[in-house]
C-alpha cells in the first residue's frame, strides 16, 4: 500500500487504492506522489498544445468526457459555448473547492498529481480562448500543497502559456457551486447567485467563464495526449473513462480510488448485510446494501433509483449504526451550510433538520406525531425554490433516508432504536469557525 | 406572448404583496414566501401580473417569456 495522505481536516488517514487492470490513470502508480515536474514530464511528456482555439474540442467530444464535479455535464459543450461566446476574453477556472466533507478526491489529486490538473487548465484555456485562468482551491488544501511553487516553475520553464492565479475557497459546502465560484473569483463572497445569465455567457467580471472540476481537467490532459479511443478503453459506452471515488468503508477507513465507470459497487465497498450505502454524497441518496451489491458505478444504473454518482462519494454504513441518526446529523450540517439567502431554504432546512433530529432521538424531545407529514410538506416547500440546488439536493438525501430506513423510522416513532453504537460515522462538521466565513 | 412569473428567491424578502395582487397565481407558504403556480400567465390576468411585478417592493418578481 502507498503512503498515507495526511490531512488536518481528516478524521482518518486517506490512502490511494492499489492498482487494478490498466489503472490508475490520474493517480500515480502505487500512489507514489508525482508532484514534481520532472516525474510528471517523465511519465506524460510536455503539454500537447493544439495551436488554436477550439482545436481540442472534437477529441473531448469523441472521448465522451463529462464533468467530474458532480453534474456529469458534457465537457465539450461547455468548451464550445465559452469558445463561441468568449471572443478571446473568456475566463477558465479549475474548481477544487471540494466543499463536500465526505469527499477527498480533489485534494488527493492536487497532492499526488497536480501537474495533470495544471496541464488540463492550460489546455482548456487554449481550447476556450481564455485570457485569464484561475485555480479555485479549498483554503486548507492550498496551504497543504505546493501549488504556488509548481505554477512558478511551470511559467518559468515555458510550460504554461497563461499565468494561473490561485484563489482560495472557503471550506463551505456551497463554495464550489458554479455561481458562488464566479462570485468569489471575481472578488466577492463565495455565495450562490441567482441565474440566468449562465456563467458560460456571463461569469467572472462579466466574461464568459468555463468552470471545470480539477479531475475533469486532469482527464482532459490525458485525452489530449492519448486520444479519445484510449479514454474509452475504460468505462461503459454511455459513460466512458475512469473516475475518482472517495470510499468510506464500514470499518471507518477512507480511501481515494480511481475506478473505471461501470465497476461493480461490491468490488469497491465491503457491503455487509442489512446496512445501506450512501451514493453521491450529501446531495445524493441512500441505497439498501442488498440492492447496492447488484449495482455498477454508473449513472445509468443509479438514475432510476433516484441516485447519481455525483463527485464519487461512496459510504457503507456500519451495521451497528442508525441510518436515521446519521441522516439527521448530516441534515443539521446541511441546514447550517445554507447560504441563508433564499426564504424557503433559510426557513425550511432548519425545520427539517430539527424534526429529523427529534425523530432520530438526537433532539432530547419526543418526535411530534405529525413529524412525517411535516417533513413531507417542508420537503415539498423547499424543493425547486432556491437560487441554487442546495434545497433540492438536501431533500433528495432526506427522502432517500426516509425510504431506505422506513423500518427504523417506525421503531423510532415508538421510542426505540436498533443501533448498538451512537458514534457518528459520516463527517458532519459542527459548523464553520465564524458564521460569515464566505471569503 | 405567453409569459411566466418568476421570482428571484435571493431578492425576495417575503413582503407578500404579490399574493395579494394576484391570488389566482401566487400563494404564500407558511413562512410568507410566494409559491407561484406552474403555468403561464393567462391573458385575462396579464394586467394584474404586470402590476405585481412593478409593485414588488424587492423588485424580485419578473415576467419571463416561456421557453
Amino acid at each position: 500500500m502507498s503512503p498515507a495522505l495526511p490531512g488536518p481536516t481528516m478524521a482518518s488517514p486517506v490512502t490511494p487504492a492499489p492498482d487494478t487492470a490498466g489503472l490508475p490513470r490520474l493517480l500515480p502508480p502505487a500512489g507514489k506522489p508525482a508532484d514534481d515536474l520532472a516525474t510528471h514530464l517523465g511519465r506524460h511528456g510536455p503539454v500537447p498544445y493544439r495551436g488554436g482555439v477550439g482545436r481540442l474540442i472534437p477529441d473531448v467530444r469523441a472521448a465522451g468526457l463529462t464533468g467530474r464535479g458532480g453534474a456529469a455535464f458534457p465537457t465539450y459543450r461547455k468548451l464550445e459555448a465559452v469558445a463561441a461566446a468568449g471572443q478571446g476574453r473568456a475566463v477558465v477556472v479549475g474548481n477544487a473547492a471540494e466543499g463536500e466533507p465526505a469527499s477527498h478526491k480533489d485534494e488527493a489529486l492536487l497532492r499526488l498529481a497536480p501537474h495533470l490538473v495544471l496541464d488540463g487548465l492550460q489546455l482548456a484555456a487554449e481550447a476556450a480562448g481564455a485570457a485569464r485562468a484561475a485555480l479555485y482551491v479549498r483554503r486548507d488544501v492550498y496551504a497543504a500543497t505546493r501549488l504556488d511553487r509548481h505554477l512558478t516553475q511551470r511559467l518559468a520553464s515555458g510550460l504554461d502559456r497563461i499565468a494561473v492565479e490561485v484563489v482560495p475557497a472557503p471550506p463551505r459546502f456551497l463554495a464550489g457551486e458554479e455561481s458562488a465560484l464566479v462570485s468569489r473569483v471575481g472578488g466577492g463572497a463565495a455565495l450562490p447567485q441567482f441565474t440566468p445569465p449562465r456563467v458560460f455567457e456571463r461569469g467572472v467580471d462579466g466574461r464568459p467563464t468555463l468552470v471545470q472540476n480539477v479531475e475533469t481537467l486532469a482527464h482532459l490532459a490525458l485525452i489530449a495526449r492519448y486520444g479519445p479511443d484510449w479514454f474509452r478503453a475504460a468505462g461503459t459506452p454511455e459513460e466512458p473513462g475512469t473516475m475518482l471515488c472517495t470510499l468510506r468503508q464500514a470499518d471507518g477507513s477512507v480511501t481515494v480510488a480511481e475506478a473505471a465507470i461501470g465497476t461493480p459497487l461490491a468490488s469497491l465497498l465491503d457491503l455487509g448485510p442489512g446496512t445501506a450505502v450512501l451514493v453521491g454524497g450529501y446531495h445524493g441518496a441512500w441505497i439498501p446494501a442488498a440492492h447496492a451489491s447488484g449495482l455498477w458505478l454508473t449513472n445509468t444504473m443509479l438514475r432510476p433509483l433516484g441516485a447519481f454518482l455525483g463527485a464519487g462519494v461512496l459510504a457503507a454504513l456500519p451495521a451497528d449504526r442508525c441510518g436515521l441518526a446519521e441522516t439527521a446529523r448530516v441534515a443539521r450540517y446541511l441546514a447550517l451550510e445554507s447560504a441563508g439567502q433564499c426564504g424557503p431554504c433559510l426557513n425550511g432546512l432548519p425545520r427539517i433538520a430539527a424534526a429529523l433530529a427529534d425523530l432520530a432521538g438526537l433532539g432530547g424531545r419526543r418526535p411530534d406525531p405529525r413529524v412525517l407529514a411535516d417533513l413531507s410538506r417542508w420537503a415539498g416547500l423547499v424543493e425547486g425554490r432556491g437560487a441554487c440546488h442546495h434545497p433540492d439536493g438536501t431533500v433528495r438525501f432526506i427522502r432517500s433516508a426516509l425510504r431506505v430506513f422506513a423500518p427504523e423510522v417506525r421503531q423510532h416513532q415508538q421510542g426505540r432504536c436498533s443501533a448498538r453504537s451512537s458514534v457518528p460515522f459520516l463527517p458532519a462538521p459542527a459548523g464553520p469557525s465564524t458564521d460569515a466565513d464566505w471569503s | 406572448m405567453m409569459a411566466r412569473l418568476r421570482v428571484n428567491p435571493i431578492a425576495c424578502s417575503g413582503h407578500g404583496l404579490c399574493a395579494e395582487l394576484l391570488p389566482e397565481l401566487i400563494t404564500l407558504d407558511e413562512w410568507g414566501y410566494p409559491v407561484i403556480a406552474d403555468q403561464p400567465v393567462p391573458a385575462r390576468l396579464g394586467k394584474q401580473a404586470r402590476r405585481a411585478v412593478t409593485d414588488c417592493p424587492a423588485l424580485a418578481l419578473r415576467l419571463a417569456a416561456t421557453r
